[in-house]
C-alpha cells in the first residue's frame, strides 16, 4: 500500500507563539519548531498500517528549510522517504493554497491512503483534509480514531462528541486522525542513523508546474486582517459546597461537555 | 510520546548551536522520553529507592543502550550522540543515566572490545534491546580506589575457572542477567562473564542509601563458581581492562551531569521568577541575581568542556587525563550548583517537589563513583609534575 502521511513543521505550543506585526503570519523565528502534534499519531497510524499491509510510506511536507528536521523526524520513526516542497513564495500561504500544492505533490507521487492530523497546532484550521479529498476527488475520512483496511475498502471510527461513527469508504482515500487513534513511538537511536541514508526529495513550486503567483499571502483566499493578545484569563467560579458540591461540579463539567 | 519538548532557553551561549542534526534529534527524542517516563514517577522511585525493570526494555528500544557501539543491534552514534543523550537522562536523574553508563560502558563495552565472537553474538543483541541487564564487577569492600589490591580471584581448574570473591557497590547487580566481573589469576587480571544463576554467585541489594535512590546497587559474592573456559574475556589482561571500560563510563559522566546541573538551574530559575518575599519576587533580588548568574556560567562551560572532550573523543585523540580534567571539573561544578540552587528554593529546596535535592544527593554518589574526585585529582597531579602522589 502507498502511504502519503502529510507533515506540517509549527512553533512548539510550549513556547511563546507571535504573529509578525508587518504581515500578521507566522513568526517562525520566535518560538521553537516541531512537528504538529497530531502529525506524529499520523505517522505512527502510517507506519502501523505499512507493518500490516505492506508498501511504503512517504512523507510529504511543505515548509521553510527548517521542516527538513520535522521530515528527519518522521524518517526517524521509520518512514521510508520524505517529499520537501519549499519555495520563498509559498510564505503566508492559507489552506486553501496548500491544498493546492499538496494536490499537486500526490499527483506526483501517487497514493493509496493519504494521512494527517486533523488540524495544526499553529492554524487550527482543520480544513485541509476536506480541501485535499476535494481536489483529489476521493473519499474524505475525517477525525479517526481507529482505521482499519483490506487495502481496497477502509473502515473508521469517526470521533464525535457522542462517541463515534462508523464511516466505510473505497481507497484511495484521505483520512485525518485524532489523538486518541495511538500511541507514537519515539524515533529510535538505529531510526535516526538510517535516516540519514533515507531519499528526501527537495521541491520548489516551479518544480510541480506552479508559478510563484499561484502561491503566497498574495494568492490566499484568506487574510489575517488584524489580531490581539488573548486577554488575561478571567478569575475562576468558586463554589461553596453546601451538601451539593458534587451535583455542581458535575453541572459545570456537562456545562463543558466534559462527561 | 503525548508532546515534544523544545529545548530550555537557559543555552545562552548557543553551544547546542554546535550539535548536529542528528545530535539535536537524540537530544529531543531522550528529553521527550524522560519528559514522558522518568519525569512524573522519578520523585516516587527516589523515595520508594526503586527502579521499575520494565525500564531496561523501553530505554533500549530507543536505542539507549551501547548506542555508541558497532554493530550486534547497537546504533553506531558519535560519542557527542553519547554524552548528549547522558545529559538529557541525568536532567531526569542520574540513576537513569548510571543505568545506561553501566549498561553500555561497562557491561557491553568490554564484551564488544575484549569479547569473543560467540560472547558477543550471545549477549550484545539482547542487552543492547534492554532484554538482559549487565553489570560491572570490579569494586569490592575494601578495594575501591586500589582496585589493582583485589582479593576476588579465579584459578584454573582443568578446563574450567573457578571464581571466588565479592564485588561491593554494583550498579544493577540485582537485577543483573551478566555480570563482568574482574579477577586476579595467576596471569593478571582478567575479565569473566557470569550469568545470574551460576551455582555459587549471589547478589544481594544495598539499602538504606541517601543516593542514587532510583537505581539499584547490590553487593556481589562469589563462592566457588565454576565457570567454563568460554566464560573469560579472551582479549584483555590486566588492570587496563577495566580502567578502559572506567574511561568510556566517565566520559558519560562528564556529560551527564551537565543534565543534572542544569535541571538544578532551571528549577532555581523559575522558582526566583515566581517566590515572592518582602513583598517582591525574590529574583529581583541582587544576591539571588548573582546566584543564577554564576550558576549559569559555571554550567555553560561545564557543557564547553564536555562538548569539546566529545569532539577529541571523536577524532580518537582523547587521554585519560582529560577524561579526568573532565569528570572530576564537571561533578565538581555540578554538585556546586545543585547545592546553590537549593539555597534559592529555600525550604522547598529540599523536598522531592522539587528536583534539586535529588540531583545534589544523587551527585554524591557521582562524585565519588568511577573515579573519586580525589584520584582523579592526583592523576592531574601526575599529569603536571610527573611525579604520582598515590602509587
Amino acid at each position: 500500500m502507498n502511504i502519503v502521511v502529510l507533515v506540517k513543521q509549527v512553533p512548539d505550543t510550549w513556547s511563546e507563539r507571535r504573529l509578525r506585526a508587518d504581515d500578521s503570519t507566522l513568526d517562525r523565528d520566535a518560538a521553537d519548531a516541531v512537528i504538529n502534534e497530531l502529525d506524529d499519531y499520523a505517522i505512527e497510524e502510517g507506519l502501523r498500517l505499512q507493518e500490516a499491509h505492506g508498501g511504503e510510506v512517504t512523507i510529504v511536507s511543505m515548509g521553510p528549510q527548517k521542516a527538513a528536521d520535522a521530515i528527519r523526524k518522521a524518517l526517524s520513526m521509520g518512514a521510508d522517504k520524505a517529499v520537501h516542497v519549499t519555495d520563498e513564495a509559498l510564505r503566508g500561504s492559507d489552506g486553501l493554497v496548500t491544498s493546492a500544492v499538496l494536490a499537486s505533490v500526490l499527483g506526483r507521487t501517487g497514493f493509496d491512503l493519504v494521512i494527517l492530523g486533523s488540524e495544526s497546532t499553529d492554524a487550527r484550521m482543520g480544513t485541509l483534509a476536506a480541501m485535499l479529498a476535494e481536489r483529489l476527488g476521493v473519499p474524505q475520512m475525517s477525525f479517526a480514531s481507529k482505521v482499519e483496511t483490506d487495502g481496497s475498502k477502509i473502515t473508521i471510527h469517526r470521533q464525535a462528541d457522542y462517541g463515534y461513527d462508523t464511516v466505510e469508504g473505497a481507497l484511495p482515500a484521505v483520512v485525518s486522525v485524532v489523538e486518541k487513534i495511538n500511541e507514537p513511538r519515539y524515533p529510535s537511536f538505529k531510526g535516526i542513523m538510517a535516516a540519514k541514508k533515507k531519499p528526501v526529495e527537495t521541491l520548489s513550486l516551479a518544480d510541480l508546474g506552479m508559478d510563484a503567483s499561484q502561491a503566497g499571502l498574495a494568492a490566499s483566499a484568506t487574510q489575517v486582517v488584524s489580531f490581539a493578545n488573548r486577554p488575561p484569563r478571567a478569575a475562576g467560579t468558586i463554589v461553596t459546597d453546601e451538601g451539593d458540591g458534587g451535583a455542581k461540579a458535575a453541572e459545570f463539567l456537562a456545562s463543558r461537555k466534559f462527561i | 510520546m503525548p508532546r515534544t519538548t523544545a529545548p530550555a532557553p537557559t543555552d545562552l551561549l548557543r553551544i547546542d548551536d554546535e550539535l548536529s542534526d542528528e545530535e539535536r534529534l537524540v537530544r529531543d527524542t531522550v528529553r521527550t522520553f524522560a519528559a514522558d517516563r522518568i519525569l512524573p514517577n522519578v520523585a516516587d522511585w527516589f523515595e520508594a529507592g526503586t527502579l521499575p525493570r520494565e525500564l531496561f526494555p523501553e530505554i533500549g528500544k530507543l536505542g539507549l543502550l551501547g548506542m555508541h557501539l558497532k554493530g550486534y543491534g547497537c546504533a553506531g552514534m558519535g560519542a557527542i550522540a553519547y554524552g548528549v543523550a547522558c545529559r538529557e537522562l541525568e536532567a531526569a536523574d542520574s540513576g537513569l543515566r548510571s543505568l545506561v553508563s553501566v549498561q553500555g560502558s561497562l557491561a557491553m563495552f568490554p564484551i564488544w572490545k575484549y569479547g569473543s565472537d560467540e560472547q558477543k553474538e550471545e549477549w550484545l543483541p539482547r542487552m543492547a534491546a534492554g532484554e538482559a541487564a549487565g553489570c560491572f564487577g570490579l569494586t569490592e569492600p575494601d578495594h575501591g580506589s586500589d582496585p589493582g589490591s583485589m582479593k576476588t580471584h579465579a584459578i584454573r581448574n582443568g578446563a574450567d575457572w573457578v571464581l571466588t570473591g565479592t564485588k561491593m557497590w554494583i550498579t544493577n547487580g540485582g537485577i543483573a542477567d551478566i555480570a563482568v566481573v574482574w579477577a586476579a589469576t595467576d596471569s593478571g587480571i582478567r575479565g569473566f562473564l557470569v550469568p545470574r544463576g551460576a551455582r555459587g554467585f549471589t547478589a544481594r541489594n544495598i539499602h538504606k542509601k541517601l543516593s542514587l535512590r532510583a537505581s539499584i546497587t547490590s553487593e556481589l559474592y562469589f563462592d566457588d563458581v565454576r565457570l567454563p573456559g568460554s566464560a573469560v574475556l579472551p582479549g584483555v589482561t590486566g588492570l587496563k581492562g577495566p580502567l578502559s571500560c572506567l574511561s568510556e563510563a566517565r566520559y558519560g559522566i562528564l556529560w551527564g551531569v551537565t543534565g543534572a546541573a542544569r535541571a538544578c538551574f532551571e528549577a532555581a530559575a523559575e522558582y526566583a521568577r515566581t517566590r515572592e518575599q518582602f513583598g517582591q519576587k525574590i529574583g529581583g533580588f541582587q544576591l539571588t541575581q548573582r546566584k543564577l548568574a554564576w550558576m549559569l556560567a559555571d554550567l555553560q562551560r561545564a557543557q564547553l568542556l564536555a562538548l569539546h572532550l566529545g569532539r577529541l573523543k571523536e577524532a580518537g585523540q582523547i587521554t585519560p587525563e582529560q577524561v579526568s580534567l573532565g569528570k572530576m571539573s564537571n561533578v565538581r561544578t555540578a554538585i556546586d550548583i545543585a547545592r546553590e540552587a537549593r539555597t534559592v528554593l529555600g525550604a522547598n529546596g529540599v523536598t522531592l517537589e522539587y528536583p534539586v535535592i535529588r540531583h545534589a544527593n544523587n551527585l554524591e554518589s557521582v562524585l565519588t563513583y568511577e573515579g573519586t574526585e580525589e584520584i582523579h585529582t592526583l592523576a592531574l597531579g601526575q599529569a603536571i609534575t610527573g611525579i604520582s602522589a598515590y602509587r
